[in-house]
């Protein structure tokens, strides 16, 4: 806070400015080897190679690393960025114009806004104290990514509607539908979670990420506590990331595209980010919540230092995590089939829903009856 | 001017100016869009009073649940600008907006030029103490959310639930009045 204090406005403006680069780089260069991961995932599932021919000039020389980079496909991410960026830029005639330049960043911002309350380490001061890591600590953070997160419809329905067609038109249509049926068995599935942390007697702030995360030192990960909880909100998440078992908006056998059908280019390539760039942060709240955060394992200490080898450490674990949550998500989508419409529809009001109304009755009894005082 | 003032012109500007574009603009969907501008903006004007709870509350029931089901249902209808066609009687209507306004512009004009400000309390919020909150006394102004839970669940209790049961009773009359109750009889 001193340090703070003692800095100019432009300064703390500059640091900040700064740091959000930094972190929206991080996530975006995620977001495309995403990509990557899952066109190699899907081929070795598939029995085939991926792409393995990109590679820069001069790299391909190095002997033993060149081709191993060349073959894992470690710059088809570069190749792919400047085909989208030097395409021909195709607007079809019947679009409406403004609300067509509108959609694909009205996709990407909420993606990318929901990751400024989000910690991914800690530092440690000379001290002792522990500072977590995190563009903005907000008291109500998961609030902060619930409401953010469900502007994202925007972009998707926006997009279907200005298309002036009929496949990107029932792809935006379906998107809204699922988006709000899925939000409602999210937000239910984590309120168990908070009541658990915040039990009486023990002072944190109630719906901080910081003290879930904290929370999970040393004792067991809430994957555990409350598996139940941890299933409704990642199929929850698959949902409202339209990834595959749940990819109505854009199921291309019967949508051709879904809901940017008429994208091309540059435009099109903001949507595809997006949808990854909501894979990374969606798997990144999950390690958060569930999994603990940046902590080692279960029931253990941290293993590393309290220095800044430690702070490292901990970031690494943490992206650790979030990567494997990353491939689980790639892997579910080249193993399952593909919900029908309604299907979705019905899984969502009439099972999950009510599945999330009686986790969270169950927790709110379990709770009160541990908390009650010994008598 | 310093950062909180030029912001805090900037939120007041985009949420009457998305008002008011959302009154004028001849299509359904670009009045939504307005709508959900100036709704967000009111979100930041919360966020410049430091009421986080608010300003999220705002955006995630507001601009992230209501908003969605009218785009839903404007899409879904496929209304277009010919679906707003002005009213005969435009110049009633707009001589009545006109009154209205000018009564609001009177009345906020007096109730600001009327108030004393009190600054005695200005130093700093008064701490919480979950002990008033549960009896129902001295609920202080606060923007934490342990306090919105704590006058939710204690003194405003009663008007939470009759509220929650107004707002079933609707729905319940909603479902009666769009479905068509056909006879078993007339079925055969």
């Amino acid at each position: 806070m001193e340090l703070w204090n003692s800095l100019e406005l432009w300064q703390i403006v500059a640091i900040k400015v700064m740091f959000s680069l930094m972190m929206i780089g991080a996530v975006m260069t995620m977001a495309g080897y995403s990509v990557l991961a899952e066109r190699k995932v899907s081929a070795w599932m598939q029995g085939r190679v991926g792409p393995n021919r990109t590679v820069l000039p001069f790299i391909e020389h190095i002997p033993l690393i060149g081709p191993f980079l060349k073959g894992l496909g470690i710059f088809q991410p570069l190749a792919d960025g400047l085909k989208f960026l030097f395409k021909e830029e195709i607007v079809p005639g019947h679009v409406n114009k403004v609300y067509y330049y509108l959609a694909p960043i009205i996709a990407l911002v909420p993606a990318l806004t929901t990751m400024t309350v989000l910690p991914f380490g800690e530092f440690f001061t000379d001290t002792g104290d522990r500072i977590p890591l995190m563009l903005a600590d907000l008291e109500v953070g998961i609030l902060f990514i619930l409401a953010v997160s469900s502007l994202g419809v925007y972009g998707i329905v926006l997009a279907g509607w200005s298309s002036n067609s009929k496949y990107p038109f029932l792809g935006g249509i379906r998107s809204s539908a699922q988006m709000i049926s899925y939000e409602l068995a999210m937000g239910l599935s984590l309120l168990p979670i908070f009541l658990w942390v915040s039990k009486p007697g023990i002072d944190v702030a109630a719906l901080s990420l910081v003290e879930i995360v904290h929370s999970q030192n040393q004792s067991m990960w809430l994957v555990f506590v409350q598996p139940l909880s941890a299933l409704i909100f990642m199929i929850a998440l698959f949902a409202e990331t339209n990834r595959l078992p749940f990819d109505m908006p854009e199921s291309e056998t019967d949508l051709v595209g879904g809901f940017h059908t008429e994208y091309g280019s540059f435009k099109f390539g903001i949507f595809f980010v997006a949808e990854y760039a909501h894979i990374v942060i969606g798997s990144a709240i999950f390690t958060t919540i569930f999994l603990g955060g940046w902590h080692f394992l279960p029931w253990m200490a941290d293993p590393w230092p309290s220095t800044w080898i430690g702070s490292i450490l901990g970031v690494v674990w943490f992206l650790a995590k979030t990567i494997g949550l990353i491939f689980f998500f790639i892997w579910v989508r080249w193993t399952l089939p593909r919900f029908r419409y309604d299907q979705v529809m019905s899984l969502g009001w009439t099972k999950l829903l009510p599945l999330a109304l009686v986790n969270l009755l169950f927790y709110v009894i379990l709770v009160t009856w541990l908390d009650q005082p010994a008598s | 001017m310093n950062l909180i003032d030029f912001l805090f012109l900037v939120f007041a500007t985009l949420s009457v100016g998305g008002g008011l574009l959302m009154i004028f603009s001849r299509h359904p969907v670009s009045a939504a869009l307005f709508m959900i501008v100036s709704m967000v903006s009111v979100a930041g004007l919360f966020v410049l009073l430091e009421s986080f709870f608010l300003a999220i509350l705002q955006v995630l029931v507001y601009a992230g649940a209501v908003m969605v089901l009218f785009l839903f249902i404007i899409m879904l209808l496929d209304v277009g600008p010919e679906g707003a066609k002005s009213s005969k009687i435009k110049l009633l209507s707009g001589l009545a907006g006109i009154v209205c306004f000018g009564i609001l512009v009177v009345f906020s004009l007096i109730l600001v030029l009327n108030s004393v400000p009190d600054c005695s309390s200005c130093a700093g919020w008064p701490s919480l103490d979950d002990r008033n909150l549960v009896l129902g006394e001295s609920l202080v102004f606060s923007t934490s959310v342990k306090s919105f839970g704590f006058g939710l669940f204690s003194k405003y209790m009663l008007p939470i639930q009759v509220a929650g049961f107004l707002l079933l009773a609707a729905m319940v009359g909603v479902i009666i009045l769009s479905k068509k109750f056909v006879r078993e009889s007339s079925l055969s």
